[in-house]
């Protein structure tokens, strides 16, 4: 228990420390660097919690996917860090007093000022594991059964998503000389063939 | 001392107090808005899990695949999005995307 304890206040110090290095580094490629830290240290406290799936998951949908699509921006398109850094120190007040503001309030929602403070709500070994099937083949019993159109629905969403990306990016360069098939399969015959009366004996 | 769910949810809210300000203190960076807005939906998704285990329900963990789905959607029509304007303007300044403005 206790090593589990103190294996939760490293997973959580090392991702709270990677969210505040998202927000406050100066470069945009280390701020994808510290969310990839992010990603792996929260999936390490799924694990820690015996959410396994949905650790591998994060771990092959974030980093795998997601952080290498910002990284690959990031570093395709050419930005100026240093003017996009300015003013972060004018906002620094209000955007640290509403953060502020909405921690309090989430602590606020959490009891911590209330009177039940100093309790806490261990996880019951209920459910999932009680019921001596993995986490796996409990979300795969849920899934694929009672949730099965929203499994679908989100299918949807990613192909939409896929040919909305494709749609937005592709662009037809001018002045690359491309071979267009369609256009060379539908090409009429009174574009290619001329029919010449050649006379006898005269040539063309 | 135990680890429970309150430990859990705390570490959610200061992720998302986190993405929030970096959306204020970002202002001028779309892409670093956008990895605070995957930084939030991360916090939403640990307290989804957390209550998920929690409760012993594994309907939680379902509902974080699909956060997770939209999140990555998101993403990828957002950096599209942010391309094509990069292309258009030279740019990814938030102030500059005010052509709709009205």
């Amino acid at each position: 228990m206790l090593l589990q304890a103190i294996a939760f206040y490293v997973f959580a110090a090392v991702t709270v420390g990677a969210g505040a290095g998202v927000v406050i580094s100066r470069n945009p490629v280390y701020s994808v660097l510290f969310l990839i830290l992010a990603f792996f240290n929260s999936a390490a406290l799924f694990v820690l919690i015996g959410a396994e799936f949905i650790a591998m998951i994060l771990v092959i949908v974030y980093v795998g996917a997601v952080a290498v699509l910002f990284l690959f921006v990031v570093m395709m398109l050419d930005i100026n860090v240093a003017k996009l850094k300015e003013g972060f120190l004018d906002y620094l007040p209000v955007g640290a007093g509403i953060g502020i503001l909405l921690f309090v309030e989430i602590l606020w929602g959490l009891g911590v000022f209330g009177a039940t403070s100093g309790t806490v709500s261990t996880f019951s070994k209920a459910g999932a594991q009680a019921l001596a099937i993995d986490n796996t083949r409990a979300i795969g019993r849920v899934l694929y059964t009672q949730y099965f159109y929203l499994f679908q629905v989100a299918g949807v969403v990613l192909l939409v998503a896929m040919i909305g990306a494709i749609v937005l990016t592709l662009r037809r360069r001018p002045g690359v000389r491309r071979q267009r098939i369609s256009d060379q399969l539908y090409r009429p015959k009174e574009d290619s063939v001329t029919v010449v009366k050649v006379p006898t004996r005269g040539g063309v | 001392m135990p680890i429970g769910l309150e430990h859990y949810l705390t570490v959610a809210g200061v992720l998302f107090t986190l993405g929030i300000l970096g959306i204020f203190l970002n202002r001028k960076n779309v892409i670093v808005i956008l990895m605070c807005v995957e930084l939030m939906l991360l916090a939403v998704n640990i307290n989804l899990v957390a209550f998920s285990v929690y409760q012993g329900n594994v309907v939680g963990q379902v509902f974080a695949m699909l956060v997770l789905t939209v999140a990555a959607a998101e993403a990828a029509i957002g950096l599209a999005i942010l391309v094509v304007y990069f292309r258009n303007r030279g740019s990814v300044e938030v102030e500059d995307i005010s052509a709709m403005k009205g």
